[in-house]
């Protein structure tokens, strides 16, 4: 689905058996598929796959130098060359009315391509297709011209003109009404196929939306509180997004700082005003913890690789001190034991709240999964609803949870300002910052990454 | 500790013993005020906490001590008879909390709920409480 991120996604729906040949014959075939979807990123593009019909009659390609008729032709037997001024040849940019969809008549329905190709329909190659001439010859007779339908609504049948007797002509008609009535069959078919498939296609795009939208999406609207909490995920989305704005510019004026040798005093305002920072994305966290503890937890206002190694909402403050590592040396002794001391007690109350944790969960389990199965007398109903009562409770304490582990960090940052000098402290909040903005751009490379 | 001073000032007079108020003699089992309760169990063992079984966040704060290899007295009070009262007594001791337990005292003096028992860890301070109320000995 990423690819869809990057360009504006046509509906893009192949039918089976529609070939389309390109005007240089056998270099750009593009074959008709019935997909869902198509993967439209560039660099996954195959001449193969050029050719997407959508439900919406937007047909675009993406093969370069496929022609396919334009819509406002006329119905001409000199139809050869003005094919070939309607030559489609850039990725995206083609349209063709696909009103055959619409069409209420048998039409059959062929697109001629350049010069001397042709289209063969829905695989009936003896209908319609005569080699590599053009089927654009007119039958003359007034019987056929209803299944000639092309001049006002797109391609044009093709058919076989030869001398006829009346008995030939009739047998003819009704050959060629069959043929009409079975492929209007097949072209509902393939419509109604389509149509179900962008109905999915609309559900999903829609969770998408709604997702994004709780990811801070702004709508332009704006917060009319309607929701309370979705409004509160949002606004903590938007706060965030400052902050860390913010924390990003602190952290470059801090490296300047640094790199700029300047005195203690000096540099102590602005370490002072970074974990005074922090202190504010603890406040924000707080109170988006109380409007909905299951967005914080879930991490979603952070980037995929952040993510994946959150622990209850946010960093571990016992990591923190790992990716100190050696960047603080010189340390005295005493520091040494002090962000020793501290390395362990941020890590023993990281396993009691995760210990905790997991006793919730499985007192959840607990409560849920002891819940008789029907409904039948008013009694279980009871029951049921009484273990619901409970399991609310324990949800309850999951912010209590939040909130401590929040406290966690927030302590053992302070801890460590504590232990530090501030030119130490300084360099400490760089790294910190550092590997959380690389961490960052890992998640968008991971996303910008080319597949096949 | 603030509370333990709130404490003192309602024995004024009394005899002082190690903690700074009176405890009477011929306590017993009998009526005695929940809050008195409290302070006596808190004085009878280095490590004392207040729980509910149920309650997840006390198992936190046990898992702390013992994963600190210290070995806490633990006081379920839904398994207490008057275990309501006592949790009324400890909500009152805490102020504005939204939950009575867990609360942990250590050498009889009162250190809090979690999160004063967490920050009290980490800025080094609940160690050497430990070891000077016997309760760790490294």
């Amino acid at each position: 689905m990423q690819s869809f991120k990057h360009l504006p996604p046509p509906e893009m729906y192949c039918h089976s058996s529609f070939f389309l040949r390109g005007e240089d014959g056998s270099r750009n075939q593009a074959r008709f598929r019935y997909l869902g979807e198509l993967d439209q990123t560039a660099s996954a593009f195959h001449p193969d796959d050029a050719i997407d019909l959508s439900p919406n009659s937007m047909f675009s390609l993406k093969s370069g130098n496929v022609a396919v008729l334009s819509n406002n032709f006329n119905y001409d037997p000199a139809l050869n060359t003005s094919i070939g001024s309607a030559e489609i040849a850039t990725t995206g940019t083609g349209c063709l009315d696909t009103g055959q969809y619409m069409h209420p008549k048998g039409t059959t329905i062929v697109s001629s391509l350049g010069n001397g190709h042709s289209i063969e329909n829905w695989g009936h190659s003896g209908m319609a297709d005569n080699g590599q001439q053009t089927d654009t010859s007119t039958d003359v007779d007034t019987d056929d011209r209803n299944q000639l339908h092309g001049v006002q609504h797109g391609p044009v049948v093709v058919v076989d003109s030869r001398p006829k007797t009346g008995d030939q002509k009739t047998l003819r008609r009704l050959a060629q009404n069959r043929e009409a009535a079975r492929k209007s069959r097949l072209r509902k078919k393939a419509y109604v196929q389509q149509l179900e498939t962008s109905r999915l296609r609309l559900a999903q795009l829609e969770q998408e939306l709604q997702r994004a939208q709780q990811q801070g999406v702004f709508v332009a609207t704006g917060f009319s509180g309607d929701h309370g909490s979705g409004n509160g995920v949002v606004v903590f989305d938007m706060e965030y997004a400052h902050w860390l704005e913010e924390h990003q510019r602190l952290i470059s004026d801090l490296r300047a700082a640094v790199s700029s040798h300047m005195g203690d005093n000096e540099l102590h305002l602005h370490v002072d005003g970074v974990m005074a920072h922090y202190d504010e994305i603890f406040r924000l966290k707080s109170i988006g913890t109380k409007a909905d503890v299951f967005h914080m937890l879930s991490g979603m206002w952070k980037t995929p690789a952040e993510r994946c190694f959150m622990w209850l909402g946010g960093f571990r403050s016992s990591e923190l001190l790992k990716i100190l590592g050696n960047h603080l040396e010189p340390l005295t002794d005493q520091q040494i034991m002090g962000i020793c001391n501290l390395q362990q007690s941020s890590q023993q109350a990281e396993d009691a709240l995760s210990q905790g944790m997991e006793a919730l969960q499985q007192s959840l389990v607990d409560t849920l999964s002891s819940t008789s199965l029907g409904f039948a007398g008013s009694g279980n109903v009871a029951d049921y609803m009484g273990q619901m009562a409970i399991a609310m409770g324990k949800l309850a304490t999951l912010e209590n949870f939040l909130h401590q582990a929040d406290l966690l960090r927030q302590q053992t940052l302070q801890q460590m300002r504590r232990i530090l000098t501030t030119r130490q402290a300084a360099r400490a909040l760089l790294v910190f910052g550092d590997y959380a903005s690389r961490l960052r751009a890992l998640s968008s490379l991971w996303l910008a990454r080319p597949r096949d | 500790m603030q509370y333990q001073y709130k404490y003192q000032h309602q024995q004024q007079g009394a005899e002082s013993s190690s903690w700074g108020y009176y405890v009477p003699a011929a306590r017993g089992m009998v009526g005695s005020d929940p809050l008195e309760r409290v302070v006596r169990l808190a004085s009878e063992s280095a490590v004392v906490i207040f729980s509910i079984s149920s309650c997840c966040m006390c198992h936190a704060v046990k898992r702390l001590f013992c994963g600190m290899g210290v070995n806490p007295t633990v006081y379920e009070l839904d398994q207490d008879p008057r275990g309501k009262e006592i949790e009324r007594a400890l909500m009152r001791l805490l102020g504005n909390y939204s939950s009575a337990v867990p609360v942990v005292f250590i050498g009889g003096k009162l250190i809090g709920a979690m999160d004063r028992v967490m920050a009290s860890h980490i800025n080094g301070t609940l160690v050497p409480l430990l070891k000077e109320a016997g309760a760790l000995w490294l």
